[in-house]
C-alpha cells in the first residue's frame, strides 16, 4: 500500500519500498485500485465518507498475503479503525472483511524485521542521522526499536539521539489546519530538538510528520534535510 | 415531576438499557514482596522526610522521649501503653480537648493499627492507642510507633486486614506539597514532623 | 484569565492566545517535565503496572454496568451508618443543597477540601449569591481563588504560576480575607506554603461546615475517601461539626476490597508518589470524632448522559489523577484555560463533550461551538492512553466524538466548508481512476504555481499551514503514474519525486 501522501507528494518513497523489497526478494505489486485508507475522514469525524474507501481498500488487497505501507499511521487505521467504519456502515460482510485485511497489513519496519527476518537490508548511506519515533508508530502499533536496528545495520550512516524523541511532532492531521498555532508551536519545538543533534538528515517512518516537520525545517532555511526510512533503507553504494 | 433520586436512578437504567452487570468482583495483582518488610518499611518512609529510628522494646520510651525537642508541651490518647506513656515527662491526656486546645500543644504521640512497607505508610484506625483524627493533625510533631509485627508489605495486604467501618488515616511521611511549580515541599496544614520508632522484637500484642 | 469560563472562545481562539504567553510556557514547560520524571521513575518500579492498570479499569467499569444497584447500595450504606443522603440532577440542585446545609447552620462561611465535582459545579460562586464565602484550603486552589482566577490543571490548578507570582498574590490578597501575609514573604515555596498555613488555620479552627468531595465511594460500606497531600483535607473533615460531601456518581467503587488496585494506581500516576501524603476514609457518623452531622450530595449533573455513550462512558473510570495532563504535548503548550473547563487537557476534550452533549441543542451558539472545538484539541498521538491509569481509550473517544460533531451537522442549511472538502476529497478518494486523473491535474497546476518545489501561500484554511511551514507541491509524476509507466521496473526511468 502506497500512502496517498506517498503517491501524490512524495512518490519516490513509494519507489524506493519497491526497490527494497524486490532487492530483497518480494514479489512486490502494487494494486491500482488502491487509492487512501481513509484515515483523513476517520480522524476528522467523518465515518460515513469513510465508507466507500475503507470498501476500496478492502477490494484491492483481499488477495494478497502481506500489504506493507511505510507509514506508521495509515497501518494504524487499517488495523484499528477500519471496523468501526464497516461497523458503522452496518454492512457484516464488510466486518468480516475488514477482520482478514487489517489482519494483514504491515507498517515497512514491521515487514522487515519480523516477517522477512531481517535488520541488515545492505543498504549504505553515509550520513549523520537523527531519527523521529513517529505517534503512531510507536504508541498505536508498537515497532518499537524495530526502525532503529535497520538504522543501525546501515553502512556509513551514524545515528543520533533525538532529544525528547517520543514527543509528539504536532502534525495530527487535519490538526495541523484546524489548530495550526499550536500545531506549529509543537512542530517548531520539533525542529529545535533535530537541529540540536547537528544531523544533517532527519529520518521518520511517516511521510506525513516529515512533511510538518520538514516544512518548518525548509521555512527556517536548517539545512537539515528530511528523509523517509525507506528511502535511506533503498540506497546502496551503487544506487545511493 | 418525579424526584432527584428516582429521575437520576431512571437515567441510570435508560443509559445502561442492554449492557449486563459484571457480577464479581474484580482481583488485582499481587503487591510488592519485599524481602525483609520491617527494613523495606523503614527506608520508604525516610524516603519521604519522616524521621526513623528502629529499636528495641525495652528502648521504646528513650526512642520516644528522644523524639520529642525539651520542653515540648505533649498530648496522648487515652489508651497509649503505659510504657510509652511512662516515658514522657506530665502529658497531657486526651478527653476531648478543643482544636484550639491542641494547637496549642507541640507534640503528639500514638500508636498506629498498620504500616505498609512498599508505601511507607502508617495507618490510623483510631483506637483508644492512636486517639481522635484531630489529635494526630494539629499538633505539629507526630510520633507514631509502629511494631515490627504491624508491618505488612503493600496495599491489598492492608485493603484487606483494615476495617472500614472505621475511621481511618493513612499518613506517608509528613504533610506535604507539590502545588509550587510541581515541587515537593514537606510541610502545609498537618503534622511538619513525623517521627516513626519502629520496634523490634516486640509480643504482638 | 480572571472571573468564568462562561463565554470562552472555541479552542483554536484560546490557544493562539496561550501560546503568544511565554511565561505560561515556561511555567507549564517546567511543571509539566518534572511531573513526568517524577511519574515515570514510581511507576518503573511497579512489576505488574499493566496488570494493575487491567485491574482498576475492570473495577470503575464494574461499577459503571451495576451503576443502579450500587447507588442504592451506596445510599443505604450511608444512611445506615448515620449520612443524610441527596441526590441531585445538575449544578443548580446540588448548589442548593448545600447552602441549605450551611444557611440551618447558620453558617456565613465553609471551608472547602479541593474538589472536582465542586468546581465543575460553581459551588463557591452559588454560595456567595447566599451569603456565604467558601474558602477554599488546598495551597493552589487558594493561589487560584486569591488571584480571582480560573483553574488550569486538575491536580495543581495554579499549575501556570510561578513562585513569584504566587509570593506576588500572597503580598497582594491576604490581607483582604484574613491574616495577611508576612511582611518579609519570600518566593521559597516552603516560606509559601507556611505563610498559607499561618492564613488558613484561624478559619479551620471556627469553621463550622465544611465542605468536600470524595476520590472514592464504596458501595458495600458506605465509605467515602478522600485523597490528599497537606492536611488541609483532614482539617475540613475533622473540625467543623457538620459536613457536606458532593460526589459525582461515577464516584462508586462496588466493594472495599476493589479500592485496591485504585490507591495503588492514583498517587503514582497523579503526584508521582508511591502514596500521596494523607488518605482519609470515613463512613457516616464517627461517634465523638469529627463532624457529628454528615451530608452526602449524589451529583448527576451530565454523567447518566455520558454514561449513555457507549463509546464515551469509559470516561466516566476518570480518577482524576491528571497524568493525561502532564503528557500531552497540547496541553504543555496552551495550558488549561483554553479548554474553557475545570476539566482541561485531554481528559477535558472528551469528558466535557460528553457531561455537556454534543448536537443535543443545548447552551448558546457559542458554548456549543467552544465544546464542539474540543474534540479537534489533540494531535491524537497517544501519549495520554499509555499514561492512564484506568486505559481510558481517549484517541478513540476523541475520534467517535468528532464523528458525533460531524453527524450533529449533517442537517445544516448551509454546509462547513470542511465539511464539504471531505465530501469532495472523499469521492475523489474511492476509487482509483478519479484519483489519477486529479494527481494529474495537480502535478501540472503545482509546476505552474510552484517555485522550487514549494507550494506557494494558500488561501483560506490552507493558510494555516503555508503561513508557518513550506509545503512541497504535488509531484509532476504521482507513485501511481509513474507505475503504469514502468510496471515498477526500477530501470524503466526514476521517478523524481
Amino acid at each position: 500500500m502506497v500512502t496517498c501522501i506517498n503517491d501524490a507528494l512524495f512518490p519516490g518513497t513509494g519507489a524506493s519500498v519497491v526497490r527494497l523489497l524486490r532487492r530483497l526478494g518480494v514479489d512486490a505489486e502494487f494494486p491500482e485500485a488502491q487509492t487512501c485508507c481513509g484515515q483523513p475522514m476517520v480522524n476528522t469525524g467523518y465515518l460515513d465518507e469513510a465508507v466507500p474507501l475503507v470498501r476500496n481498500y478492502v477490494d484491492a488487497f483481499e488477495t494478497y498475503d502481506a500489504v506493507v505501507t511505510p507509514s506508521g499511521s495509515c497501518a494504524g487505521s487499517v488495523r484499528h479503525q477500519h471496523g468501526m467504519v464497516a461497523r458503522r456502515a452496518g454492512d457484516p460482510g464488510l466486518e468480516r472483511a475488514v477482520t482478514g485485511t487489517s489482519a494483514r497489513v504491515h507498517e515497512l519496519s514491521e515487514f522487515l524485521v519480523d516477517v522477512l527476518g531481517v535488520t541488515d537490508v545492505g543498504a549504505y548511506f553515509p550520513h549523520r542521522v537523527t531519527y523521529h519515533p513517529t505517534c503512531h508508530s510507536l504508541r498505536m502499533l508498537g515497532v518499537g526499536d524495530r526502525p532503529r536496528q535497520l538504522l543501525e545495520a546501515v553502512r556509513g550512516l551514524r545515528l543520533t539521539e533525538l532529544p525528547n524523541a517520543e514527543e509528539c511532532c504536532g502534525f495530527g492531521g487535519t490538526f495541523a489546519v484546524k489548530n495550526s498555532d499550536t500545531s506549529v508551536a509543537m512542530g517548531a519545538d520539533k525542529a529545535r530538538h533535530v537541529r540540536s543533534t547537528g544531523a544533517e538528515v532527519l529520518v521518520a517512518g511517516d511521510s506525513s510528520c516529515l512533511m510538518h516537520i520538514g516544512g518548518l525545517l525548509s521555512r527556517q532555511r536548517s539545512g537539515v534535510r528530511v528523509m523517509h526510512l525507506a528511502d535511506v533503507l533503498a540506497a546502496t553504494e551503487d544506487a545511493p | 415531576m418525579a424526584d432527584a433520586r428516582t429521575q437520576v436512578l431512571g437515567r441510570v437504567r435508560a443509559a445502561l438499557a442492554g449492557t449486563a452487570p459484571d457480577p464479581e468482583p474484580v482481583p488485582a495483582p499481587a503487591g510488592a514482596r519485599p524481602g525483609d518488610v520491617v527494613a523495606h518499611f523503614a527506608e520508604r518512609v525516610a524516603d519521604y522526610r519522616a524521621t526513623v529510628v528502629r529499636c528495641a522494646p525495652a528502648d521504646v520510651g528513650a526512642a520516644v522521649a528522644g523524639a520529642l525537642p525539651a520542653g515540648a508541651r505533649v498530648v496522648v490518647p487515652p489508651g497509649l501503653p503505659e510504657e510509652i506513656r511512662a516515658a514522657l515527662a506530665d502529658p497531657l491526656v486526651d478527653d476531648g480537648l478543643s482544636a484550639a486546645e491542641l494547637d496549642r500543644v507541640d507534640a503528639v504521640v500514638t500508636a498506629c493499627r498498620l504500616a505498609i512497607a512498599e508505601t511507607g505508610t502508617i495507618v490510623l484506625d483510631h483506637r483508644p492507642d492512636q486517639g481522635r483524627r484531630v489529635l494526630t493533625l494539629v499538633p505539629d510533631r507526630h510520633v507514631c510507633i509502629v511494631r515490627a509485627d504491624q508491618v505488612v508489605a503493600d496495599v491489598p495486604e492492608a485493603v484487606g486486614s483494615l476495617d472500614p467501618t472505621r475511621a481511618l488515616t493513612w499518613i506517608s511521611g509528613p504533610s506535604a506539597t507539590s502545588d509550587i511549580e510541581l515541587d515537593r515541599v514537606e510541610g502545609v496544614h498537618g503534622p511538619r514532623h513525623l517521627h516513626v520508632v519502629v520496634v523490634e522484637g516486640a509480643e504482638p500484642r | 484569565m480572571t472571573g468564568t469560563f462562561v463565554g470562552m472562545p472555541a479552542f483554536p481562539a484560546a490557544a493562539r492566545d496561550a501560546l503568544a504567553d511565554t511565561q505560561l510556557r515556561h511555567n507549564l514547560a517546567h511543571a509539566t517535565a518534572t511531573i513526568r520524571g517524577k511519574r515515570a521513575a514510581v511507576v518503573g518500579e511497579v512489576e505488574h503496572w499493566e496488570a494493575l492498570r487491567l485491574a482498576g479499569a475492570a473495577v470503575k467499569e464494574r461499577a459503571l454496568h451495576g451503576l443502579e444497584d450500587h447507588l442504592v447500595r451506596l445510599e443505604e450504606s450511608l444512611v445506615a451508618r448515620g449520612a443524610q443522603v441527596h441526590w441531585a440532577r445538575d449544578a443548580a440542585e446540588a448548589n442548593a443543597l448545600v447552602a441549605d446545609v450551611a444557611r440551618r447552620h447558620g453558617a456565613d462561611e465553609v471551608v472547602k477540601v479541593k474538589s472536582m465535582a465542586t468546581q465543575e459545579i460553581g459551588l463557591n460562586e452559588a454560595l456567595a449569591a447566599e451569603g456565604i464565602a467558601a474558602w477554599e484550603t488546598d495551597l493552589a486552589e487558594m493561589i487560584v481563588q486569591l488571584g480571582d482566577d480560573l483553574p488550569s490543571h486538575i491536580l495543581v490548578p495554579a499549575i501556570h504560576r510561578n513562585r513569584a507570582e504566587i509570593r506576588e498574590i500572597f503580598l497582594r490578597r491576604m490581607a483582604d480575607v484574613g491574616r495577611p501575609a508576612p511582611a518579609d514573604l519570600t518566593d521559597e515555596p516552603a516560606v509559601l506554603a507556611a505563610a498559607a498555613r499561618e492564613h488558613l488555620r484561624e478559619k479551620f479552627l471556627r469553621a463550622k461546615v465544611g465542605v468536600s468531595g470524595a476520590n472514592f465511594a464504596v458501595a458495600d460500606t458506605g465509605t467515602l475517601v478522600v485523597v490528599e497531600s497537606e492536611g488541609n483535607g483532614r482539617m475540613c473533615l475533622t473540625l467543623p461539626e457538620v459536613l457536606v460531601t458532593v460526589v459525582g456518581i461515577e464516584k462508586v467503587v462496588p466493594t472495599w476490597a476493589e479500592l485496591d488496585p485504585l490507591l495503588r494506581l492514583l498517587p503514582r500516576s497523579s503526584t508521582g508518589e508511591r502514596m500521596n501524603p494523607y488518605t482519609s476514609t470515613w463512613t457516616g457518623v464517627t461517634p465523638d470524632d469529627g463532624p457529628q452531622e454528615v451530608h452526602v450530595v449524589l451529583l448527576d449533573n451530565g454523567r447518566t448522559r455520558a454514561l449513555a455513550d457507549e463509546v464515551g462512558r469509559q470516561a466516566l473510570r476518570c480518577i482524576r489523577c491528571s497524568a493525561c495532563l502532564n503528557v500531552c504535548p497540547v496541553y504543555e503548550r496552551v495550558g488549561g484555560h483554553a479548554y474553557g473547563s475545570v476539566y482541561p487537557g485531554p481528559i477535558g476534550a472528551i469528558l466535557n463533550p460528553l457531561l455537556h452533549g454534543i448536537g443535543e441543542g443545548t447552551g448558546d451558539p457559542q458554548s456549543r461551538s467552544q465544546v464542539e472545538s474540543l474534540p479537534y484539541a489533540s494531535s491524537l498521538c497517544g501519549a495520554c492512553f499509555e499514561v492512564c491509569p484506568v486505559r481510558i481509550d481517549i484517541p478513540e473517544v476523541l475520534v467517535h466524538l468528532r464523528s458525533k460533531v460531524v453527524d450533529a451537522h449533517r442537517g445544516d442549511r448551509v454546509p462547513k466548508p470542511e465539511a464539504l472538502a471531505m465530501r469532495a476529497a472523499a469521492h475523489t478518494l474511492a476509487d482509483a481512476k478519479r484519483l489519477g486523473r486529479a494527481e494529474r491535474l495537480a502535478g501540472r497546476v503545482g509546476r505552474l504555481v510552484g517555485r522550487r518545489g514549494t507550494t506557494p501561500r494558500l488561501p483560506g484554511p490552507g493558510a494555516g499551514w503555508t503561513d508557518a511551514r513550506d509545503l512541497p507541491t504535488p509531484a509532476r509524476e504521482s507513485f501511481r503514474g509513474w507505475w503504469r509507466r514502468t510496471g515498477g521496473r526500477l530501470d524503466g526511468g526514476e521517478n523524481d519525486g
